[in-house]
């Protein structure tokens, strides 16, 4: 049966091509509409020129909606950054933080976004004081939980408290599915290896990942073992990276209206080896979601080094695989790319 | 990440008072100026004081020190700054081996990370 769940791509996928000039907004929103991702989310600080500090041109916001037409898609997330560190040695007061964010809000609605994406270290009180702003606007503000930070850890527990007592429709969240990892990245310990760390230390940490053991005693053996520089870097991942439990995203459900799709590697047999998406599928029809799963491509950064990242290629054997998972009838263009 | 794309190949060049070259934001997205915590490079292993450094971009020139308070202007995802270096005479023609890296303060990371990329540059006589 074909679930209610939809299909996009966040355009942070492409930045490697992006970055170098390689492929412009156009591009990135045609190649997502030819694999029937036809949910784009963005960063506006990386699709659009000069925001937020010089504001966004007309033209640039018209030529956002020319191409949504064009290629029949559907805006779904514009990410932005709220940076509370701006000035060096104090942290943004707390009503500017709040006025930043209503330029996001209005920003978001003027790109026809239903939800906007928080960091998730950006306080719950801020997020609660905009609140009101973003539902005159229609806007959801949706705090991306991320790891190390999962659904039982007590700053996403307090977060949701504090969501519900206020009562406010316009609060929710977006997780990010890299919280369940459930093995460690092979372009990881790729990387760590060409960084120079030993053999024997690599494959250590990679089954000490499996055994779910402790990051501190990873760390600890690795020191035991005479690891230094890139070994404890590769050890010190697992601080930041743990196999989470998809089935705890069920207890907020009905908080969650959007989804990244995290991966790092999508094999030519269209699987992710290192986050179960098996099971995250089979637990997000379980809860009814009915959002969209946004493609996140984050291999590129942990390739660069040996090989120029394919990001659309990668992108592509996700949206296949998701569009499997999902009971899809085969996608056309998938099909015909496959 | 896009560390290896930091420096931009072939942008070597002398100019008044020094040399320059391009550099782009090892970020996926831009970042407003006064988060630039640092910028340092090196010229063939010898590093450069950080007084010598100006970082301009779209016409506009700043210190590292002027960078720190500037509010209403960033590097944008994937632009090419200008690194100038102070330097009488600039450099000899030939081969240099330019290293280059920043210190970004991003709000939401538990750490300043710094990122470098080093290149074998070229400089016409």
């Amino acid at each position: 049966m074909t679930s209610q769940i939809k299909r996009g791509v966040s355009l942070y996928s492409y930045q490697n091509e992006t970055f170098q000039g390689k492929m412009t907004l156009e591009d990135c929103i045609r190649t997502s509409a030819e694999l029937g991702a036809r949910g784009i989310e963005i960063i506006g600080e990386q699709s659009f020129w000069g925001w937020p500090e010089y504001g966004v041109a007309d033209a640039d916001i018209e030529n956002w909606h020319r191409l949504i037409a064009k290629y029949d898609c559907v805006p779904v997330s514009h990410d932005y950054m709220l940076d509370y560190k701006r000035y060096k040695g104090r942290e943004m007061p707390f009503d500017e933080q709040v006025a930043s964010v209503r330029r996001d809000i209005e920003f978001g609605a003027q790109l026809g976004m239903p939800f906007i994406r928080s960091l998730v270290s950006i306080a719950p009180e801020v997020l609660v004081a905009a609140a009101p702003y973003a539902e005159e606007k229609g806007i959801k503000l949706l705090t991306e939980v991320h790891a190390p930070l999962h659904f039982d850890h007590p700053w996403i527990v307090r977060m949701a408290e504090m969501f519900q007592k206020s009562g406010s429709s316009a609060l929710g969240f977006l997780p990010d599915m890299g919280m369940f990892l459930h093995a460690f990245p092979r372009v990881w310990a790729d990387k760590f290896r060409r960084m120079g760390v030993p053999a024997h230390i690599a494959d250590y940490i990679i089954k000490a990942y499996e055994d779910r053991t402790l990051s501190e005693y990873v760390i600890l053996a690795v020191r035991d073992m005479g690891g230094t520089g890139p070994a404890l870097g590769m050890a010190e991942t697992l601080r930041h990276n743990a196999a989470f439990e998809p089935k705890r995203m069920l207890d907020y459900i009905d908080m969650i209206h959007n989804i990244h799709g995290k991966f790092y590697e999508m094999t030519a047999d269209y699987v992710e080896p290192s986050i179960p998406y098996d099971r995250i599928v089979e637990v997000l029809k379980q809860g009814g979601y009915s959002g969209y799963i946004c493609s996140e491509y984050e291999g590129n950064r942990w390739i660069e080094d040996a090989e120029e990242p394919d990001s659309v290629e990668q992108v592509r054997r996700q949206q296949v695989m998701l569009a499997r998972l999902l009971g899809e009838p085969e996608v056309p263009t998938l099909k015909a790319a496959a | 990440m896009m560390d290896n794309k930091m420096i931009v190949e072939g942008s070597l060049e002398n100019v008044e008072g020094g040399f320059a070259f391009l550099g782009r934001l090892p970020y996926y997205r831009g970042l407003g100026l006064s988060m630039v915590e640092d910028i340092a490079v090196s010229v063939d292993g010898s590093p450069v004081p950080r007084e010598a450094i100006r970082f301009s971009v779209r016409g506009k020139t700043y210190t590292l020190d002027e960078m720190e308070r500037v509010y209403d202007n960033r590097w944008n995802f994937g632009e090419q700054a200008r690194i100038i270096v102070l330097q009488d005479g600039g450099l000899t023609p030939g081969s240099h081996r330019i290293e280059f890296a920043t210190r970004l303060r991003i709000s939401y990371l538990p750490m300043v990370p710094t990122t470098r990329d080093s290149k074998e540059m070229s400089l016409a006589a």
